[in-house]
């Protein structure tokens, strides 16, 4: 697994590295709480869809489904976040590719595509929750509110959970 | 070209190449382990078959090379650049040896000594290397051309010393190769300066053409037609014996044809839904060739494992020359066809088991005759298909593991303490060979050793999703089980539903299926909870995939917390609807909604409530995992569909219920189920398998038969047994309805009297509640057995290993990893009628009354079995246990109406013992019956000529009473 860690790595430095560009985000709330996904990662955004469960998964795997003939897992990142399940039914998804796998992951909603600049970010709290931690590449500063930047890397990274 | 050392070449070429490019990533990364153990595992199978192969040459710098590698591994030595300098020139100097090689088919001579001595200087860790490295460095940069120099000599010497025309051809060859090597000069071309790089390499190149254009002038020969031609045999020898395809492009071809068949399935799909259409003949016509495309591409990857073994005679061949030993190679289906990937990487380590089994296995002709084995070992190597998979067996009659070494080698190589060992059983302890770092052999010998052994051989067959099982026993031998999933992309399978899930599950490993409900003959029945399935005369163990995937129809649980008010909810829900139509047509508010589903769907669930209800209709698939049958209850069985199986997502991978998913002709994605993965779950079955392994292998020599055992509990805590052959049904009686009798507890069953019989004559029954019982029966009586509770049906290889004196109890044996005593069925019928065997007699006067039989039979628990069975019946039982006792009491005056003799026995089997009987002694006309397992036409035609008068199968009791009976009547029609 240290291709992905290079790879997360890598991708740390280049949101703070790269100063005076501009990187697209794709953004999303979940809890209330804005996220954002480099829209170069982002092969789709579906609403909702025919989800086949897996019994015996984790309860964050919401199961799985059919993408133009690709088997996409689904995961519902509010439950991997270790936040309550949501109240409504109705979400919507971001397919994201990760080691060749397609995955969903399921959010409360999905925003607008943000470009934003390199100087807006910074690094996490250090008094953030170890979750959301865990899962953030950094936080960007926005007009009224926060963008937490996820780490689609470590949130699939399940190989690590186990290590831990 | 020999094939085994093109094959070598090939491959060793393949491995350098790895090497170096592993070997730069390891200078860069100097603590990856897993890196490092790769290559010292390449250049430790390099030497190895460099020694297999009589190229002692280049076994010795390997071995060199690999000794600096193995020193590094031990962390005795550091990744240094001069350290990977050195190993690189190790594999420069093999690769330039393997040119040569190839070229002449015969190792060069020459000397490396040079080299090996730095390699070995390193290895011990002085500081010389790296001043000899650093002096080194200008002869390192050329080395390749260094030790081209030295080839060209040696080619030169070839060339002109016998005037030999394949002497010069070798030269010639060698010549071309080295220039190809130089830049892919021709040899005519003199002019090569114009491929700046190897400029001396070029020159000396173009001298040889020249050299060996001189030698071939005396025999008329021009030398540069000859250099060409050489140079194209060397491509065509490539090329003309196989067409290599990158696997990738068959892979790629394989996952489009996945695809396609996908495609297919779902326009097929469509088309079903569709009554009359105008694409029903092309879609039929698309359908048939995409089934052909599919076949085709499957057959490129199919190949016979046969192919994986053809080095193993030679190379065992080789070893029993080198240890001096006599060895046997056994191979059966060699045909068995597997995927060629799976067969590319499973070739390795079957090569290297058999290496083991020969090297460790075998004792030398003089340790084996001692132990009263012949001198010749054997090594048998197994192939065949079952339940879906391939299974290899590599077993050799050699010594077997040692249990005390291996625990030694565990205390010395820190794998495991002393107090951990003592707790673990022989197969525990046995399991350590896969560990790394572990081998047996007690000195590193050049076939084997150096602990690179079976952890590789376990990764490896893991790697594909395999498992490897193994058995030993000290003295008689080791077996090794590789079990290979047949992983071929395309699947046929079934589609079930459970909890209104669907699933699928590989067809392949599907037997049969069972509607089950209270109406149709087969219902499940229930031990202690545990469902199980009459089937023909079986017991078949059931696991609710409902349970076992905890799956809970969450359909159902609302219907439950919603059955009180459902209906108001629904008026009310109606109403909300309505309400809200009425005020906002477009847009229906969330809550009303919600309950709106919900009520629907209480709606829907009216009719689907009874399941989950004992009596509902379900259905058993029934599936079968090695040797194991097991039914799986679904809900609803849907038709079979060709599948494609994709891998789960990595998330998913360490749920072993599951082999993979697909997407339906419907478009949906499935989980397909792994039956194997379900066994294993449902835990007992999994380990009964292993145990009847081990007592397979414990009784190698002693052949004993599949026995269905009831295993339960009662007094004490030690599983008890019964064959399940002996009881008629098991009971859960009523305790109210238990009644006493003349100081006996009886219970009215099936409109008679059931006398009830405790194994401990004080224990006293509950007044009530339920209590299982096990129903003994012959003819109209009836007795019932008070246990304590059921655990299990285990069907398997059973001997009783310790007789018992004590009353009631014929002995112990090991069942499903636990002893568990057999219990005497006779003893307990007596018990509960005093005339039992008395009152059979009386009845059965007319039949067997007073004959006398002899049974011959080795396996103690047989003949256990038979004699209360036969003596119920009311014959008068002997049994020995062998034909040579048998033949003595023959002499000895005895006589008998029926003998009833084993085919598989050791020593005198049962046709020779036959053929004996008839030929010449006084028991000529008594009839004799072979009791087998098996009985196939040619059995009983050998039989017959043998002289048996019938075949009985073993388990088969009544089969056998009736035989008996009209064998009798025959003989008193005679007489």
């Amino acid at each position: 697994m240290s291709s992905s860690k290079e790879d997360g790595a890598a991708e740390r430095s280049s949101v703070s590295d790269t100063f005076a560009d501009k990187e697209d985000f794709v953004t999303f709330i979940i809890a209330n709480q804005l996220f954002g996904i480099p829209v170069l990662r982002v092969q789709d955004v579906l609403s909702s869809h025919n989800i086949t469960r897996i019994p015996l998964a984790p309860p964050e795997i919401a199961g799985s489904l059919n993408l133009r003939g690709r088997v996409v897992t689904a995961m519902d990142v509010r439950l991997r976040l270790g936040l309550p399940p949501r109240e409504s039914k109705v979400t919507m998804s971001i397919v994201v590719e990760n080691e060749g796998e397609l995955y969903s992951l399921m959010v409360d909603s999905v925003g607008e595509v943000l470009a934003l600049k390199s100087s807006a970010w910074e690094r996490n709290p250090p008094t953030l929750d170890s979750k959301f931690r865990d899962y953030s590449l950094g936080i960007y500063r926005l007009d009224g509110k926060l963008l937490v930047v996820l780490d689609v890397k470590r949130l699939l990274d399940y190989d690590r959970d186990q290590a831990a | 070209m020999d094939d085994l050392l093109s094959e070598f070449l090939t491959e060793t070429n393949e491995s350098l190449a790895e090497l170096d490019v592993e070997l730069v990533q390891l200078e860069q990364n100097p603590n990856d382990k897993d890196l490092l153990g790769n290559i010292f595992r390449l250049m430790h199978t390099i030497k190895g078959t460099c020694g297999f192969l009589g190229l002692p040459r280049l076994e010795s710098v390997a071995h060199a090379g690999e000794n600096v590698l193995g020193k590094v591994r031990d962390g005795e030595l550091e990744v240094t650049p001069e350290a990977v300098t050195l190993i690189l020139e190790c594999i420069d100097k093999i690769r330039a040896l393997l040119e040569q090689l190839e070229a002449t088919e015969a190792e060069p001579e020459g000397d490396d000594s040079d080299l090996i001595a730095r390699l070995n200087a390193f290895a011990d860790g002085s500081g010389a290397p790296v001043e000899a490295a650093a002096s080194e460095e200008a002869p390192a940069a050329g080395g390749e051309a260094n030790a081209m120099l030295d080839e060209l000599e040696a080619a030169f010497a070839a060339a002109k010393g016998p005037e030999e025309i394949a002497a010069e051809k070798a030269a010639a060859e060698a010549a071309a190769q080295e220039a190809a090597e130089a830049g892919a000069i021709d040899a005519d071309a003199v002019d090569a300066g114009a491929t700046p790089e190897p400029e001396g390499a070029a020159e000396a190149a173009s001298e040889l053409a020249e050299a060996t254009a001189e030698a071939p002038k005396k025999t008329d020969k021009p030398a540069v037609p000859d250099a060409k031609a050489a140079e194209n045999k060397k491509e065509g020898s490539v090329a003309n014996q196989s067409l290599r395809v990158n696997v990738d492009v068959l892979e790629n071809l394989m996952t489009m044809v996945s695809e396609l068949v996908l495609t297919r399935n779902q326009l097929l799909q469509i088309l079903r839904g569709q009554s009359e259409s105008e694409f029903a003949a092309p879609l039929q016509r698309l359908n048939h060739v995409v089934s052909e495309l599919q076949e085709g591409v499957m057959a490129t990857r199919m190949q016979p494992i046969g192919n994986a073994w053809a080095k193993l005679p030679r190379i065992v061949r080789d070893l029993a020359h080198e240890l001096d030993k006599k060895i046997d190679l056994v191979m059966k289906g060699a045909e068995t066809e597997l995927d060629r990937q799976v067969l590319e990487l499973i070739k390795d380590p079957l090569t290297h088991m058999v290496r083991n089994s020969a090297d460790h296995g075998l004792e030398i002709p003089a340790d084996r005759a001692k132990a009263g084995k012949p001198e010749i070992g054997t090594v048998n190597l197994n192939a065949f298909h079952e339940g879906g998979h391939i299974i290899i067996e590599i077993a050799d009659d050699g010594k077997g593991l040692s249990v005390d070494k291996i625990k030694q080698k565990c205390i010395d190589n820190g794998l495991a303490s002393e107090a951990d060992l003592d707790t673990m059983s022989e197969q525990q302890v046995q399991q350590f060979i896969f560990k790394a770092g572990f081998s047996t052999a007690a000195s590193v010998t050049s076939v084997s050793g150096r602990g690179v052994g079976m952890d590789v051989v376990r990764t490896n067959i893991e790697k594909i999703g395999g498992t490897i099982e193994l058995t030993s026993v000290e003295g008689r031998g080791t077996k090794f089980v590789i079990k290979i999933p047949l992983t071929l992309a395309i699947v046929s399978a079934l589609i079930v539903e459970c909890a209104r899930e669907r699933f699928a599950i590989p067809q392949l490993s599907v037997v049969e299926l069972v509607r089950a409900s209270a109406h149709t003959e087969h219902t499940i029945e229930r031990i202690n909870g545990t469902p199980v399935l009459r089937l023909r005369n079986h017991l078949l163990p059931l696991v609710n995939l409902r349970h076992l995937l905890k799956l809970e129809d969450p359909d159902a649980l609302v219907a439950a917390a919603d059955k009180a008010v459902s209906s108001a909810v629904t008026a009310k829900a109606v109403e909300a609807v309505q309400r809200s139509q009425d005020e906002v047509p477009t847009e229906a508010p969330p809550a009303p909604d919600g309950k709106q589903v919900k009520s629907t769907k209480d709606a829907s669930k009216k009719d689907e409530e009874p399941k989950g209800v004992d009596d509902e209709e379900v259905f058993i698939v029934v599936a079968q995992i090695g040797n194991y049958s097991m039914g799986i209850i679904v809900d609803r069985v849907f038709d079979t569909e060709e599948i494609v199986v994709k891998p789960v997502a990595p998330i998913l991978r360490n749920i072993q219920l599951f082999s993979g998913n697909t997407i339906l002709g419907d478009g949906s994605v499935v989980m397909i189920l792994d039956p194997n993965g379900i066994a294993a779950a449902t835990g007992e079955i999994a380990v009964a398998e292993d145990s009847e392994n081990q007592a397979k292998e414990r009784h190698a020599t002693s052949k004993s038969e599949n026995v269905a055992m009831l295993v339960f509990r009662a007094v004490d805590n030690t599983p008890k047994a019964v064959p399940l052959a002996l009881i008629a049904r098991l009971e859960e009686i009523d305790l109210t309805q238990v009644e006493s009798s003349n100081g006996q507890y009886v219970v009215q069953y099936r409109g008679q009297l059931m006398p009830l019989v405790m194994m401990d004559p004080a224990q006293k029954l509950d007044s009530e509640g339920r209590q299982p019982v096990l129903v003994f029966s012959d003819r109209n009586r009836s007795m019932g057995l008070v246990v304590k509770e059921i655990v299990d049906i285990v069907e398997g290889r059973m001997d009783i290993e310790l007789s018992s004196d004590r009353e009631g109890y014929i002995g112990t044996a090991v069942i499903d990893g636990k002893a568990t005593d057999i219990i005497d069925a006779g003893y307990y019928l007596t018990q509960a009628f005093h005339d039992w065997f008395v009152s059979e007699r009386e009845s059965m006067e007319n039949d067997g009354s007073g004959r006398r039989l002899l049974v011959v039979d080795d396996s103690p628990f047989f003949r256990n079995l038979l004699q209360p069975l036969l003596t119920v019946a009311g014959y008068d039982v002997v049994c020995v246990e062998s034909a040579g006792a048998a033949l003595e009491l023959c002499d000895a005056g005895e006589d008998f109406d029926v003998i009833i003799s084993d085919i598989e026995m050791p020593g005198m089997n049962g046709f020779e013992f036959a053929r004996k009987i008839t030929a010449d002694t006084r028991w000529a006309d008594t009839p004799i019956v072979a009791l087998s397992s098996f009985s196939n036409p040619s059995d009983l035609a050998r039989g017959r000529e043998a002289g048996f008068k019938d075949y009985v199968a073993k388990t088969d009791r009544d089969a056998l009473l009736s035989t008996l009976h009209d064998t009798l009547a025959q003989l008193r029609g005679a007489a």
